[in-house]
Formats: structure tokens, C-alpha cells, sequence
């Protein structure tokens, strides 16, 4: 079914990184990207490579089925290892056959490029995706955004749309299956024909859900105006976000984290890109 | 007394694409008091849902007065500010839960009004507790709405409405689209909101046995007021609830029957029960 | 005259999750031919899941669905015959509308079974007249008609593929008394004259009282009675005993009998009621 699929990937726990203040996920989600792409050197790489395993423990999330989501992207690491293998040019020759050069500078650049993308994708999912339930995220970003309200950028209602959005994820799927199911009923056929063909079978789904989805933004809009929504102005929340000590813990250890890539890159310069 | 809602010879009609002007409301009039559980009958299409936005000025009549608390509401003299209290006032829930819902989360859903409201977070935690304790439905407040049954779909719905602390609440078919059980938690708690918080109940429905459990019954036809008065009266007049198309309970359909066939019977019987009694006494009267 | 017969029919809900659940167990059924069945039961007693079993939309766990005699699917490819032959009319119908006429939206199923046009036309025609669509609206969208007219475009739009079993999921939910009985009217209508059978989801036991030859009742993913409508509310404590009610008429006449009121255990409707009572009445000398 469907229904069953689990929203923005988040699995629910207790652990240090699920307790912490959204904003500040966010906040130390940019600052792991950024030392993700500064790492240089072999030990940066280990070092990076070591730090995401060990959110990936702390988070405690379930550690096999964290790594089968890694493999819908095992196809571009493998095209990533490919280019780099095959295209790079250095100086030291390891392989030759015909036309395939390879260098040693090559499989390290490989090997480089591997620990990246793993860990870019496994660190922000662990830091933020999977820690974060979507409400706590829309939350995060719309009051670590707020300063941006003095220069009109409409952060509260570009939240309040992301929020009505995951609310209504579910609803529409559901509905959709409901329409598909009913023009089946009717002898639709969503399977077998080519891409033309199968397109215009979309057709008795895709407007039935875009009427629907219509009505519903309209009842909702009215519904909304009953409950005295009139936009983010003098408006409160039930929940307000606070930074507790665990939070500035975090920020050390991603500081620490920082500096160790730095480090690593300037004293021990091995194998540097 | 001044009554808490009064609506005098209020007309209200809207333009079809064509360019025709279709009427909805045609001079309707009526009184409803502080406390009161009324119940507004009608046809799909009578105008009902219609009555129901005008009290909370989501429309504005194009003639006519309304008067919430005594006083006028129209949207040329009162400010934004005035609007939004008459919408804290009069609250409302309507047919479909799903598209009144806006959280993913219970209880923020509740929190949603009085967030509105610009109300201090404490106040607001406070008020959410108790409105969720309100419809029973406090252990349900982590949880996301979309793996509840509608029963509970609309008792969250109206947890959001008590939240912002209203003196009257309009149930516009809010039962329409929910199986028995459903109806009846939602009908439960409607009494019982209107009978211990005395909040003014105005619940727009099509079944009569939900009317029947109303203080008083209007009969909106045809955008227009047909009947107001207590259930019984209403519900006996077998005759004319027919010819608008409304059914009546079976009881009361029996009894008119009956009494067409000459049997002598109590008029008023809307109640099963009472029913059973009458139709036990007049059976054993001869043996007396 | 066409017949499904459910044989230890399972089905499992999120086979294979933490989720999974039995939403209907082990169910052995035959759907009465030639006749209006209604299928009642609670909210989650299964009745949806067995609606969609019973034209292919669902496969079952467990257990056999077969018409006339065959497995339904025994030949995969096949499963969009079975669709028309047992013709589902989904929970508020109305939503799938999707052309730019009623003509061409009832015309869809048909058009589907690959027929030719003037023998969609006939069909179109002869749906709509069951359904109570004039003429007029044949040529209108289907957007801009009321709630209850919709409704009706989309029962005729699987009326249209003449199946031999007609299913509704709660045909009349949400509409004001009128409406139902112009739905229910027509379905019974439609089975007068085609012949055809159908079965009726719905939590009305007056309407079911009123327009159903027989009942299956379902409670738990379960089977808990089957019969004839008269015989399955003749016993009120059984169905009162899973939650179901009787019809008013048929609880009040029921509680008199007991008090020792000589009336007939089998009464559905009010004028049934009506004229037990006036006979009894003349019997002892009061009318």
C-alpha cells in the first residue's frame, strides 16, 4: 500500500541528534557540507569518513536499513568511479591495456570521490532527514529564516505551504489511489501500451485529482479564515523552539570536527587532491 | 432578552458564470438564544450551508441584517479586527475532516485558532490540553490525523474550534460523511459541549433523527425559513416535511398513519420509546 | 445467471510490514444471483476489502474467487473482463468524473470493452435512464452538476458495462432523503428489468430494510450472518450483539411483541407496521 511509505524518510527515536533544536540541525547540516568539500588530504578523508559513521551510531537508527537506502546511489558513484578511473591522468602508471590508462591518481580520486558522496548523503540524512520529523523541520526553517522577514521575503507563509503540504501528502495519496481504482473498476488500463499510450490512461486520474485537490484548497482556505488565519502577523506558536546546552554540545563537536579537517589537510598534506 | 443571533429578511444570491444570479436566500429571518441547540433541516442545495457562512461573514448578505450579541455585523463599518472576533465567536466545522486539518500533527491542528489569535504559548498549551481533553481525544495528540477514523477526524476538528473559546458553534454537516459510530461520538459531543460548556449549537444536517435531539428544529426550503419550532411539533407535521422532502423518524410516520386510520393517539411521538408506551396504553385500555 | 462464490478467501493488509493485519480471514460465501444483496457490517468489519475482492481490484491472500465456476485469477491478463462483468461502483463516485460530457464520462467503461459506437450510444442511453438523467444533461460537464447528479453519472457510468453483478459502496452516503431514494429507486429499477444482480454496502439499516431481497453480514473480517433481509432482522439481539441495529419500525413492533402484543415477528417497513396494527386493533374491537 501506498499509505504505508514512510514521509521525508523520518524514523522517530530519542537519541542526542533527534532531541536537538531543528534550527541548530540545520545550522550544523550546512557546516558538515561545507567541510565535506574541503577535505583534501588521505586523513581528512578518514577523518570525515570516521565522524559520519560516528553519527550514524549515535543517531542509533537502524544501521542496515540506513545503508540499503544508500542504493539508489550506487549508480552515480559508480559513474563518478568510472569517469575518474578511466579519465584521470597523472604520473604514475598502474594499468594498460589498449586504450585504458590507469593511474594511480586515479583510483585515489576514485576512492575520494566514494567517501564524498557517502558521506555528503549519509551525514545530512543522519544529521537532519532521519532526526527530524517534517513538522520539526518546517518549524526550523521558518524561525531560523524569520530575520528574513524584514527584507519581505515571505518566510512564514512559504513555511505554512510546506506545512499544509506534508499535511495533505498523505490525503492526495490516498485519493489518488482511490481514483485509479475506481476508472480500473471501469476497465482503465494503467499498464500495458506504450509511453503515449500510458500517458493519455493518465488522464481520467490526473484531472479528477487536480478538480479534487481544488475543491480541497478551497475548503481549506475557508476553513483557515474560520479559525482566524490571516497570515503570519501577530501570530503566535504553541511551540516555541529553545536551545538547550545539548544543542551548544553539538556545535562543539561539529567545531571540533571543522578543525580536525582543517588540520589534517594543512599538517599531514598525504595524498593531497 | 436579546436573542444571540438574529437575522432579520436576510437575501443572499450569487452570479453563475452566464451571467445569471441565482438565489439562495430569499428574506430569511430568525432568533437563535444564548445556550440554545438549534438544528437547521434542509434539502442538498436549500441554502443552508449558505445561512451558515453568513454568521461568521466568510459571505456578506446583499440585504438584510444580521445581529451577533445585539449588535450589527457589516463589513463596511467594522474593522478587520472586529471581523476576526465575530469568527473567534461563532465557530465552525464543516462537512469533510480532511480538508479542515491543517497540522500533520494533532495537537498543533488544535493549536492552529488560537495561534490565530495571537495568544501567549502557555495559554495556548493550556487551552490545547483541555480542548483535546474536551472531545476525549487526548491520547491522540502526538499523532498524525490521517490514520484517524473520521469520528475522530471531526472531534480533533472540533478540539481546534473549543481551543479559541467560542460562544456558539455551527456544525455545518459535520456528520454527513461518517458512518454510525462516527455520528454518534460527533453527536455526543455536540451535547455535551452544549449542554455543560453552554455553547449555542447550530447543527445543519439532513438527518432527522440528529435534529431530533435539538432544542428546536428550523426548516430551511427553497431560501426560505418553513418551520421553526420544538422537534416534535416539527417532526409531526408528517405532511408538509414530506412535500419539502425530508423523511421523518419511522415512529412518527407510524403514529401519522395510524391516526389517518382512525386510531385515537397521542400527537408529538418522535421517540421510540415513547411510542412503544403509547401504543401499549391504548392496547390495554379496554381490559381497564 | 451468472454467481461468485468466495471460497477460504484471506486477505492481509501490509503483507510483510509491522503493519499487517487480517482484513478479512478465511470467508466462504456465495453472492445471491438475480437478486439485491445488502452487505452490511461496521466500519472495518472488512465489507470494502470484500467489495474489491469480488471484481479483481484486490487479490486475495488466501482463497479463491470464482465466477461462474472459475478462478478470477486464474489468467492474469484477464482480470479487466472480470471488471466488467462485476461492475464496482466506488465510495463517492462522484470524484472520477473526468470528461467534458456526461455522454463521453458514462461512455468510458464501454468505451473500455472496446465496443462499437452505436452500441456505446445504447448503452449511455440506457444507464442514464436508469440513473434518472434527462436528456439535457447528457451534453453538459460533469462539473457543473449538483452533488446528487454527479453521484448519478457515475453509477451509470458502470451501469454502462451492463456487468452482470452491480456492486455500490455506499451508493446514498451524504445525500439528503430525495437524493437517496432517487439513487436506490433506480438501482431497483435496473434490477427489475435487466435481470441483473447487485449488491449494496451501506450502514442504512432502513434503506437496506426497504430495497434488499438479502443480507451477508460482516463483523470482524468475518461472515456473521447471511439470509434473507426478513429472517436477518427478525433476530434484532444478534445484530444487536456486533454493534448493528434493526430498523426503528422493526425494534419498536419487536419490543411490543415481547410485551405481549400479538404482531408479526417480520416487520420491516412502516407500512408493514401500520397495517399489523390496525388488524390487531380491529381484532380487539377497537377500530
Amino acid at each position: 500500500m501506498m499509505r504505508d511509505i514512510t514521509l521525508g524518510q523520518y524514523f522517530p527515536g530519542t537519541s542526542v541528534l533527534h532531541r536537538s533544536d531543528p534550527r541548530m540541525k540545520l545550522i550544523l547540516t550546512l557546516i558538515f557540507i561545507v567541510f565535506v568539500f574541503l577535505a583534501k588530504s588521505l586523513w581528512a578523508y578518514v577523518w570525515l569518513f570516521v565522524f559520519t559513521f560516528s553519527l550514524l551510531i549515535v543517531s542509533r537508527l537502524p544501521v542496515k536499513v540506513i545503508l540499503k537506502g544508500l542504493k539508489p546511489v550506487l549508480f552515480i558513484i559508480a559513474i563518478t568511479v568510472i569517469f575518474n578511473l578511466f579519465l584521470t591522468k597523472g604520473e604514475d602508471l598502474l594499468f594498460e591495456c589498449k586504450f585504458i590508462h590507469i593511474y594511480f591518481e586515479g583510483v585515489m580520486f576514485a576512492v575520494y570521490m566514494i567517501i564524498r558522496i557517502v558521506c555528503l548523503i549519509l551525514g545530512t540524512s543522519v544529521i537532519l532527514t532521519y532526526t527530524t520529523s517534517p513538522v520539526d523541520l518546517t518549524d526550523g526553517i521558518e524561525q531560523l529564516l524569520s530575520p528574513l522577514k524584514k527584507i519581505k521575503i515571505p518566510v512564514h507563509e512559504f513555511a505554512m505551504m510546506m506545512s499544509i503540504a506534508l499535511r495533505f501528502i498523505p490525503t492526495l495519496t490516498e485519493e489518488t489511489e482511490k481514483i485509479m481504482n475506481a476508472q480500473k473498476a471501469r476497465g482503465a488500463d494503467l499498464s500495458s501500451g506504450g509511453l503515449i499510450k500510458r500517458a493519455k490512461a493518465l488522464i481520467p486520474i490526473l484531472i479528477p485529482l487536480f478538480v479534487s485537490s481544488l475543491r480541497r484548497a478551497d475548503e481549506l482556505a475557508t476553513a483557515m479564515e474560520c479559525r482566524c488565519y490571516r497570515g503570519g502577523d501577530g501570530r503566535t506558536r504553541m511551540k516555541r523552539l529553545k536551545y538547550s546546552p545539548r544543542d551548544l554540545v553539538l556545535f562543539l563537536v561539529f567545531a571540533a570536527f571543522g578543525t580536525g579537517i582543517i588540520l589534517l589537510n594543512i599538517f599531514i598534506p598525504y595524498l593531497v587532491i | 432578552m436579546t436573542p444571540f443571533i438574529k437575522a432579520e429578511n436576510v437575501c443572499f444570491s450569487y452570479n453563475t458564470g452566464e451571467g445569471k444570479k441565482i438565489e439562495v436566500l430569499k428574506n430569511v429571518s430568525f432568533e437563535i438564544a444564548k445556550g440554545e441547540f438549534v438544528a437547521v433541516l434542509g434539502r442538498n442545495g436549500s441554502g443552508k450551508s449558505t445561512l451558515a457562512k453568513l454568521l461568521n461573514m466568510i459571505l456578506v448578505p446583499d440585504s438584510g441584517k444580521i445581529f451577533i450579541d445585539g449588535k450589527q455585523i457589516s463589513a463596511d463599518t467594522m474593522t478587520e479586527d472586529d471581523v476576526y472576533e465575530i469568527r473567534r465567536k461563532i465557530g465552525m466545522v464543516f462537512q469533510n475532516p480532511d480538508n479542515q486539518l491543517v497540522s500533520s500533527v494533532v495537537e498543533e491542528d488544535v493549536a492552529f485558532g488560537p495561534e490565530n489569535l495571537g495568544i501567549p504559548s502557555e495559554e495556548i498549551r493550556k487551552r490545547v490540553d483541555d480542548a483535546l481533553d474536551e472531545v476525549g481525544m487526548s491520547e491522540y495528540a502526538r499523532h498524525s490525523p490521517h490514520l484517524l477514523s473520521g469520528g475522530q477526524k471531526q472531534r480533533i476538528a472540533i478540539a481546534g474550534i473549543i481551543a479559541m473559546s467560542p460562544s456558539c458553534i455551527v456544525f455545518d454537516e459535520a456528520t454527513a460523511m461518517l458512518d454510525p459510530s462516527g455520528r454518534k461520538e460527533v453527536m455526543a459531543t455536540i451535547e455535551r459541549l452544549n449542554k455543560e460548556k453552554g455553547i449555542t449549537v447550530i447543527h445543519i444536517t439532513h438527518n432527522m433523527s440528529e435534529a431530533a435531539m435539538a432544542d428546536r428544529v428550523i426548516v430551511i426550503d427553497g431560501g426560505r425559513v418553513a418551520m421553526s419550532d420544538v422537534p416534535e411539533a416539527v417532526f409531526s407535521d408528517v405532511g408538509k416535511l414530506r412535500s419539502i422532502g425530508l423523511d421523518v423518524p419511522q415512529i412518527t410516520e407510524l403514529f401519522y398513519e395510524l391516526k389517518k386510520a382512525g386510531l385515537d393517539l397521542p400527537d408529538r411521538i418522535i421517540d421510540a420509546g415513547k411510542g412503544e408506551d403509547a401504543l401499549l396504553s391504548f392496547f390495554e385500555k379496554p381490559r381497564n | 445467471m451468472s454467481t461468485i462464490t468466495l471460497q477460504n478467501v484471506s486477505y492481509l493488509y501490509s503483507a510483510g510490514t509491522p503493519f499487517e493485519k487480517y482484513a478479512l480471514k478465511d470467508i466462504n460465501v456465495t453472492i445471491p444471483s438475480g437478486r439485491i444483496t445488502g452487505l452490511i457490517g461496521h466500519t472495518g468489519s472488512g465489507k470494502s476489502t470484500l467489495v474489491q475482492l469480488l471484481n479483481g481490484l484486490l487479490r486475495p491472500t488466501e482463497g479463491k474467487i470464482l465466477l461462474d465456476g472459475r478462478d478470477i485469477w486464474e489468467d492474469e491478463k484477464k482480470i479487466r473482463d472480470v471488471r466488467f462483468k462485476v461492475g464496482l461502483v466506488m465510495q463517492y463516485p462522484e470524484y472520477q468524473l473526468f470528461e467534458e460530457t456526461v455522454r463521453k464520462d458514462v461512455a468510458f467503461g464501454p468505451k473500455n470493452m472496446g465496443l462499437e459506437a452505436p452500441e456505446i450510444e445504447e448503452r449511455v442511453k440506457m444507464a442514464a435512464f436508469f440513473c434518472g438523467i434527462t436528456e439535457d444533461l447528457l451534453d453538459k460537464s460533469p462539473f457543473e452538476l449538483s452533488g446528487g447528479q454527479k453521484r448519478r453519472v457515475a453509477i451509470a457510468g458502470v451501469i454502462a458495462m451492463r456487468p452482470e453483478f452491480l456492486i455500490l459502496d455506499e451508493p446514498s452516503a451524504g445525500l439528503d432523503p430525495v437524493g437517496r431514494d432517487t439513487i436506490l429507486g433506480g438501482i431497483k429499477k435496473y434490477r427489475e428489468e435487466t435481470g441483473g444482480s447487485v449488491v449494496i454496502v451501506s450502514h442504512s439499516m432502513e434503506d437496506v430494510a426497504v430495497y434488499c431481497d438479502s443480507l451477508i453480514v460482516m463483523n470482524k473480517g468475518a461472515v456473521y450472518a447471511e439470509g434473507d433481509t426478513r429472517e436477518i432482522f427478525s433476530t434484532p439481539e444478534k445484530l444487536y450483539g456486533v454493534g448493528l441495529d434493526v430498523p426503528q419500525i422493526t425494534g419498536v413492533t419487536e419490543a411490543l411483541r415481547s410485551k405481549g402484543l400479538g404482531l408479526p415477528s417480520d416487520i420491516l417497513t412502516v407500512s408493514e407496521a401500520r397495517d399489523a396494527i390496525l388488524s390487531l386493533a380491529k381484532r380487539r374491537g377497537l377500530l
